[in-house]
């Protein structure tokens, strides 16, 4: 999902109303025909997984990756689930991709929390320099990162993928959390101050309960982002206790084991996650935009 | 890649600038570095020593093992005479093509077609489906979705059956083996993986737009492609520059869908800076040399971020009519 999460200053005005006034009979037609049939095209690679995700591989080899099944061939699914040890992989992905969701907002929200609303010297340059780290190729860190991880015992441990995407992660938090409390009430902040209260206080009492939609709408991006991250995973983890999905999927990649109803359903499979958190997550998303709208 | 830095962002509104700030102020704020610590040191580890680490890497030669032997620039010229190297960054021009140019145009116009055709001459209902048509992909796993779409292209594949389906089997071929379809075929699948990106947020933009200069510019009678340029271009200028920046950057960094489709075959017709450097890492030992290729990519692209920023500022500056 890609939302503006700062608070839009555009008033937020309802939808126009219905006008059919120039009501164009035939031309939105039109429009809608080819923009359905662009969707339909988006849809078939979709078609061809579910299609063949239940074939038998005599079926495939008879009929060919288009034929309709013959039977429901759950075999292999059954040998993708158990060969990979799918829940594993399932499990080692999770862990990931929570630990950094959880220590990535926390630590963007500690700097950001200096840069925006402490407004330390030479925060614009910090801020840069954060954005900047986001944009880097992994290629430029993998290396020195690889060879370390090696040195102190974290290689081929979750822990050093966690790390790892922490920051990354939390180099676009800080950037982006930087910005939206630029903009945070100041009149907030004096009050809590004259009441006595904290620096750490005013943070845990006044910013994180009024960030907490902007907070969440991180949060997913960054369990969604890190659970997607290949080439970290590819080189620090390299067996099958430590491997997250699609390293896993990648490294059976031209497998003999890897017949097309195989490749499928590990696909199928693979992606099943991914659809189910976009859809638990859509609402909160949809309230942690809304919510930053309306301040 | 095209799942990541997908948060449009707009940059800090311009605040005005406080009054010096008092000498007690300061002092106050100085306390705010404490917070600043944690995430200072992580960076410094994960971040900068490994940029450092690189950059000095690539002044040497290194196998990975024993002691890195300094020569100096010996590996940039070396790189300036590598036709791989040439050839991956010719690749990143045509993903740039794939990944940026094509799904910015036609996201715009599938937004503006969502947003201002089906979704009000239709059930909103009906724009909100088609969209998640659209996005489908960028919730896949990019791994994943290279695997299916190299399934799909082989020889055997579904898109050769598809062909002979419709009569048109004399196209039969070998799309990801042959090196003159493989980076058109790759194309293709990151023209599907990106489009979503860009759909969603012009359309999320696109709400943001007043619709009283759409009903003002009706009367005045402008047509459809009248309003789309007069007043849907230029106001959803700050959305299309965010998605131009972040597509721009993930197609100089594309690793994974080449990883999973071609691994930059076949002859290096899909070769990338990125898979490049990871191959010379890995696969060939050759650390010095991979750590010179990070090198260059890191610079254009902070070269390239930079470009972009700075036109931005300058585009809003002359908007606010400075």
């Amino acid at each position: 999902m890609a939302v503006t999460l700062t608070p839009s200053t555009a008033p937020v005005t309802p939808a126009r109303p219905v006008r059919d006034r120039h009501h164009r009979g035939v031309s939105r037609w039109v429009v809608l025909t080819l923009v359905t049939l662009g969707a339909l095209v988006m849809l078939v690679p979709f078609a061809f997984m579910l299609l063949n995700a239940f074939k038998s591989p005599g079926d495939y080899s008879s009929g060919g990756p288009l034929s309709w099944p013959t039977e429901f061939y759950t075999k292999g699914l059954r040998t993708y689930w158990t060969e990979v040890n799918f829940p594993l992989k399932f499990w080692n992905s999770a862990v990931i991709a929570g630990s950094v969701a959880v220590l990535g907002v926390a630590v963007s929200l500690l700097n950001a929390y200096a840069l925006g609303i402490g407004r330390v010297r030479g925060r614009l340059w910090i801020v840069g320099l954060f954005l900047l780290a986001n944009m880097l190729p992994q290629e430029a860190l993998i290396y020195p990162l690889y060879y370390v991880a090696k040195q102190v015992g974290l290689y081929n441990t979750q822990l050093s993928v966690i790390i790892i995407f922490t920051v990354i992660q939390s180099a676009f938090g800080t950037y982006l959390l930087a910005s939206v409390m630029g903009t945070f009430p100041r009149s907030l902040l004096e009050a809590a101050a004259l009441d006595g209260a904290g620096k750490w206080t005013v943070l845990w009492r006044v910013v994180f309960p009024n960030l907490r939609p902007t907070l969440a709408v991180l949060l997913i991006f960054f369990f969604i982002w890190t659970w997607n991250e290949f080439l970290i995973p590819l080189v620090m983890l390299i067996d099958n206790q430590t491997q997250t999905i699609p390293v896993a999927l990648a490294s059976l990649q031209g497998d003999r084991l890897m017949d097309a109803p195989t490749t499928n359903a590990g696909a199928l499979i693979s992606l099943v996650p991914a659809i189910l958190f976009f859809l638990i997550f859509q609402r909160t998303l949809a309230r942690g935009i809304t919510a930053g709208a309306e301040k | 890649m095209a799942v990541s830095e997908t948060v449009a962002a707009t940059p800090p509104a311009a605040t005005p600038t406080p009054p010096a700030p008092s000498r007690r102020r300061r002092g106050r704020n100085a306390a705010y570095w404490l917070y600043l610590l944690p995430g200072a040191v992580l960076f410094l580890l994960v971040i900068g020593a490994p940029l450092v680490g690189t950059l000095y890497l690539s002044l040497t030669k290194w196998s990975g093992i024993g002691d890195p032997r300094w020569v100096g620039l010996d590996n940039y010229q070396q790189l300036l005479q590598d036709d791989v190297f040439w050839a991956s960054f010719r690749n990143t021009v045509w993903m740039l093509v794939a990944m940026v140019v094509v799904p910015t145009l036609l996201g715009l116009l599938l937004a503006a077609l969502l947003f201002d055709v089906i979704g009000r001459r239709f059930k909103p209902r009906t724009a909100a489906a088609l969209r998640a048509a659209f996005y489908l992909p960028q919730v896949l796993p990019v791994v994943v979705a290279g695997i299916v779409w190299g399934w799909i292209l082989r020889p055997d594949g579904a898109f050769n059956s598809l062909l002979d389906a419709v009569g048109l089997g004399a196209l039969r071929h070998d799309w990801l083996g042959d090196p003159g379809t493989a980076l058109p075929a790759v194309m293709a699948v990151m023209i599907w993986v990106q489009i979503g990106y860009p759909v969603v947020v012009f359309m999320a933009a696109l709400q943001r737009v007043d619709p009283e200069l759409y009903e003002a510019a009706e009367v005045d009678g402008a047509n459809w492609l009248h309003r789309f340029r007069a007043i849907t271009l230029p106001q959803i200028r700050p959305e299309t520059f965010v998605v131009a920046l972040t597509c721009t950057i993930a197609a100089l960094k594309v690793f994974g869908p080449i990883f999973a489709l071609t691994r930059g075959g076949p002859d290096n017709a899909t070769n990338v800076p990125s898979y490049f450097a990871y191959y010379t890492f890995f696969k060939k030992l050759q650390v010095g040399y991979g750590s010179a290729i990070s090198t260059v990519l890191t610079l254009i692209i902070v070269v390239v971020a930079g470009i972009f920023i700075w036109m931005q500022a300058r585009s809003e500056r002359r908007d606010r009519g400075f």
